[in-house]
């Protein structure tokens, strides 16, 4: 988030809500959205074709075709136009190319926009007034815009609407993704990703590079070129690789799970998750693990994937040890310890540097030991969080010894003395200028045929978390959730004669599952909800594993599927 | 700002704010049972009254706005007598039926009972008029002989949680909170969040999964697993077990506010499935290839659970072997996958579940031990 939940809910005159079911996925954030609403009468426009709780205290709810994000709001960008109500000082002083921007939303009068979109003109006329009278405004969005073929255009196309109303850097406004797992911020944040080391410096950057190995105690490729001959010859493994880190770009998770079957992927350590359940297309994720020559599995329950893995490492749940989680916005939290783990099961950091320090033994003649953070002897995570200060920039200032005073730290937190950011972009973009990127209308990848008629979207129910391996383990939960749900529209209920009877088979073109129908209008006529909780009906196993060029993330949100009575 | 006299001392408080506040600001209890301060202001219990000059009725602290030059006494002996009237009033329509309740501690409406002196087992109504756990919510118990008609319930789901489950129904002394239209809880589109608990000052709304559960040995304040929004909650811990989970208003981000998966979904941490031993098949030990048994893996997971040891001797079953038996296995398999055909041939996902701690030396792993960039999570998924 560029801004706080706190600042949104309490300075935000209006919300626009897309993509994001905020009070089942984010409830106590959803919460704080309807008290704004409630009592200070704060506007919301929630764009979503589901009927989603959230929509009850929506001033305007519109009920867009899935997968027509862009056309949406290129369409209310060519209102505010239209209507002059853009802010002229802001985009002068702050932004770029937004010449080339407006020659693209030109082309989508609401006409046309209320033809792909299926909302109807004077729709879009309110949602364009609204949001450009109610100043400061907050975006607010989800895996909704996220997973589509286009998710980076998505967001783009949020930033542009942000940029053009002047609402970015201000309190109550700026553009906010909700982040869905407890740490995926701070997983993101420590180089959990292909391209990236911690805090996002390029895994392609020479000074990165440079930093990091001599941080790591690696050789640069210049410290290699200048050895002699006679030196490397007591290196065993003479290969570049064996020596220096990688310049190469590494693979996403959705191109390893296919780079085993090209032999591309080899071996795979995975903690903590679980890609049988969550991952698009169930049955080419077993065929792949399947082939694999060796998975390590780090986990707390023997979750689907386990039955692929051949050494499952027991870890700790966040009730069994201590360090921290980042927040949506970018909020560092202290998790503490609260019992031991479980039987012989160890906290997760206590396995990784174990298994370092095995292989830094059978990889001997890699890592040079005397540089300043080359080894794995940690005492706790206080300590762990000291050589993530030094190497990350925006995490400079961030200590355990200062979360425990109760300190707010949001990153950047650059030093000990820097109290942390509450809102990005006040004064410049990362980049300087805020660019405006002409973006245009793609449809989705799978389109509705005769054979496969619907579409399907997935996501979460409140009741539930993810692949569902703690939640389907809480009983509670279980009872008021017990198993999967497809909602269906009493429309298409009627065309597919399902009176009385419960039970439908969803078919796309990778596979089938059977699940009780949910008959609601919560889903549109023609469009299929479903979930991935329950191994025995995931929808996983029909999604399909197009990906958005850039971020390579599933068009998840839209599949083309069949819906039968068993 | 204003100026006004509590107990003879002079003090000066923000205008527009109630004697109830300016006394709190003055180092001054005035015991409460309906009041709560993320609630909009009630006047109900009326347990907050107080002696105001001028006026000839003891007053509701609560919602009475200070004034200029207002003199107040909140503990002279005639108020203290009304209060311990309130809670002998309250007492005689409490029951009480000796079940060990699920609280973190004594309930505010019983530290004020016997702050004042009130024998409960005497003064205590002798018959139920409710019946007790009268909800089929899994999360919630309801308990409406507790109940002192405060409406905190009423209000924390209407103003806290936006979802408007509970009301009162009926008058005098029949009034009582119902879910929606008098039905269950659930039916009432309750979303489990267990505000109402929270805010319920006596235990006739408790936690289900607690009670009997005791009283913990210590609270450990933390960062809730589920979503990226980072509430926090005390764990409540008794004999190394999580027994309950309760919300503070110590939390940055979520005050007194969870959901029902932060709140009630712990269980799964003393799961019996959990994971307590390292487990690694059985082929490993015996050196013998996967690409020659890989056809009998389908065949085993087929008639094996997840994890059982199974009669039958497979080289798929599970064996369980030390920490450093294990670790070598996959150091051993590591780094002979790195040596034959090179480092961008191992993959790593790590966890938006784990630390950031932790992530960051999975990132460190594959980069400077093992060489890769081939590591990533479920930031998409």
């Amino acid at each position: 988030m560029s801004n706080s939940m706190d600042d949104v809910a309490k300075q935000a005159q209006a919300f626009f809500i897309i993509g994001s079911n905020t009070t089942e996925q984010h409830p106590v954030f959803g919460a704080m959205l309807r008290q704004a609403v409630k009592q200070r009468g704060a506007k919301l426009i929630v764009a979503d074709p589901r009927k989603i709780d959230i929509t009850e205290f929506a001033t305007l709810h519109l009920r867009h075709k899935p997968g027509t994000d862009i056309a949406l709001l290129n369409g209310l960008m060519h209102i505010i136009l239209e209507k002059g109500w853009e802010d002229k000082s802001f985009i002068d002083e702050r932004t770029e190319n937004f010449d080339e921007f407006k020659a693209t939303v030109i082309q989508y009068p609401p006409e046309k926009v209320a033809e792909i979109t299926r909302i109807p003109v004077e729709k879009l006329y309110e949602a364009a007034e609204i949001l450009a009278s109610c100043k400061p405004m907050a975006v607010i969005w989800a895996m909704g815009i996220t997973q589509h073929i286009v998710g980076v255009r998505n967001v783009m196309d949020l930033a542009n609407l942000q940029m053009m109303l002047g609402n970015m850097g201000k309190p109550g406004g700026g553009v906010n993704p909700l982040r869905g797992q407890n740490n995926v911020q701070g997983a993101c944040d420590m180089g959990g990703l292909p391209n990236v080391y911690p805090a996002y410096q390029p895994v392609t950057s020479p000074e990165v590079i440079e930093k990091f190995a001599k941080a790591w105690g690696l050789r640069t490729k210049d410290e290699l070129g200048k050895m002699k001959d006679e030196e490397k010859e007591f290196i065993p493994n003479p290969s570049r690789e064996a020596f220096i880190l990688s310049d190469k770009v590494g693979l996403t998770v959705t191109e390893m799970m296919p780079g085993i079957l090209e032999g591309r992927i080899k071996s795979l350590y995975i903690l903590g998750e679980d890609p049988v359940m969550s991952d698009p297309d169930t049955k080419h994720i077993r065929h792949c693990l399947e082939k694999l020559d060796f998975l390590l599995l780090q986990e707390i329950f023997p979750s689907e994937t386990a039955a692929y893995a051949d050494v499952l490492l027991p870890g700790a749940t966040f009730a069994e040890k201590t360090g921290t989680f980042t927040n949506t916005e970018r909020r560092v939290q202290m998790v503490r310890q609260a019992i031991e783990p479980l039987g012989d099961s160890k906290p997760d950091w206590w396995i990784i540097s174990q298994l370092a320090k095995k292989l830094m033994v059978r990889i001997s003649d890699r890592v040079q030991k005397e540089a300043a953070h080359a080894g794995w002897e940690f005492k706790d995570t206080a300590e762990i969080m000291f050589e993530i200060n030094a190497v990350t920039p925006s995490y400079g200032g961030i200590t355990h010894a200062r979360l425990e005073t109760g300190e707010r730290l949001q990153w950047p937190c650059p030093s000990a003395d820097h109290p942390g950011t509450l809102i990005l972009h006040t004064k410049q973009f990362t980049r300087g200028k805020g660019k405006f990127m002409p973006i245009d209308h793609v449809p989705p990848a799978e389109k509705p045929d005769d054979n496969y008629p619907m579409i399907m979207s997935t996501g979460r129910v409140l009741y539930h978390w993810h692949g569902g391996q703690m939640t389907r383990r809480a009983k509670g939960l279980m009872e008021v959730y017990g198993q999967a749900l497809v909602e269906v529209n009493p429309d298409d209920a009627v065309k597919i004669g399902l009176n009385g009877k419960n039970i439908l088979r969803i078919t796309s073109r990778r596979g089938s599952i059977e699940a009780k129908a949910w008959v609601t209008d919560r889903v549109p006529p023609g469009m299929v909800y479903a979930n991935f909780h329950f191994p025995e009906a995931s929808a996983n196993e029909l999604t399909h594993a197009s990906l958005d060029p850039v971020a390579k993330i599933p068009e998840y949100k839209v599949t083309a599927v069949k819906v039968e009575l068993v | 700002m204003v100026n006004i006299k509590i107990n003879g001392k002079d003090i000066q408080v923000k205008d527009g704010m109630t004697v109830l506040q300016a006394a709190q600001e003055a180092g001054i209890t005035i015991p409460t049972l309906c009041d709560h301060r993320d609630l909009e202001a009630f006047g109900g219990c009326r347990l907050c009254v107080v002696d105001v000059k001028g006026w000839r009725t003891p007053m509701a602290s609560c919602t009475m706005p200070v004034n200029e030059g207002m003199e107040v006494e909140t503990h002279s002996p005639a108020i203290e007598k009304s209060r311990k009237t309130i809670l002998e009033l309250f007492m005689s329509n409490y029951h009480d039926s000796g079940y060990q309740d699920g609280q973190k501690e004594e309930t505010q409406f019983m530290h004020w009972v016997k702050h004042y002196g009130l024998d409960v087992k005497a003064s205590m109504s002798p018959k139920p008029r409710h019946i007790v756990n009268s909800d089929a919510n899994p999360f919630v118990f309801v308990d409406l002989n507790k109940c002192i008609q405060c409406t905190r319930c009423v209000r924390a789901c209407a103003d806290i949680q936006g979802r408007f489950v509970w009301s009162m129904a009926e008058r005098g002394f029949d009034t009582h909170p119902v879910a929606g239209a008098d039905t269950d809880m659930l039916d009432a589109r309750c979303e489990s969040c267990g505000a109402c608990v929270a805010y319920c000052p006596t235990g006739a709304l408790d936690n289900k999964m607690s009670i009997g559960a005791g009283k913990p040995d210590k609270l450990v304040m933390t960062t809730c697993t589920y979503c990226g929004v980072g509430c926090q909650f005390e764990l409540n811990i008794k004999d190394g077990k999580v027994i309950r989970v309760t919300s503070t208003e110590k939390a940055p981000v979520n005050g007194n506010h969870l959901c029902v998966k932060g709140r009630y979904g712990y269980d799964f941490i003393h799961h019996p499935d959990r994971l307590v031993k390292p487990k690694v098949r059985r082929y490993l030990l015996e050196g013998k290839r996967k690409e020659d048994i890989r056809e009998q893996r389908v065949e085993h997971s087929k008639t094996n659970p997840l994890i059982s040891n199974s009669p039958i001797s497979s080289p798929w079953d599970w064996v369980d072997v030390t920490w450093d038996k294990a670790l070598d296995i996959v150091a051993d398999k590591f780094a002979d996958t790195r040596s034959k055909f090179g480092a961008d041939t191992l993959g790593f996902l790590t966890s938006a579940k784990c630390l950031n701690e932790e992530n960051y030396l999975m990132n460190k792993l594959a980069r400077q031990v093992i060489g890769t960039n081939n590591i990533d999570h479920c930031a998409r998924l």
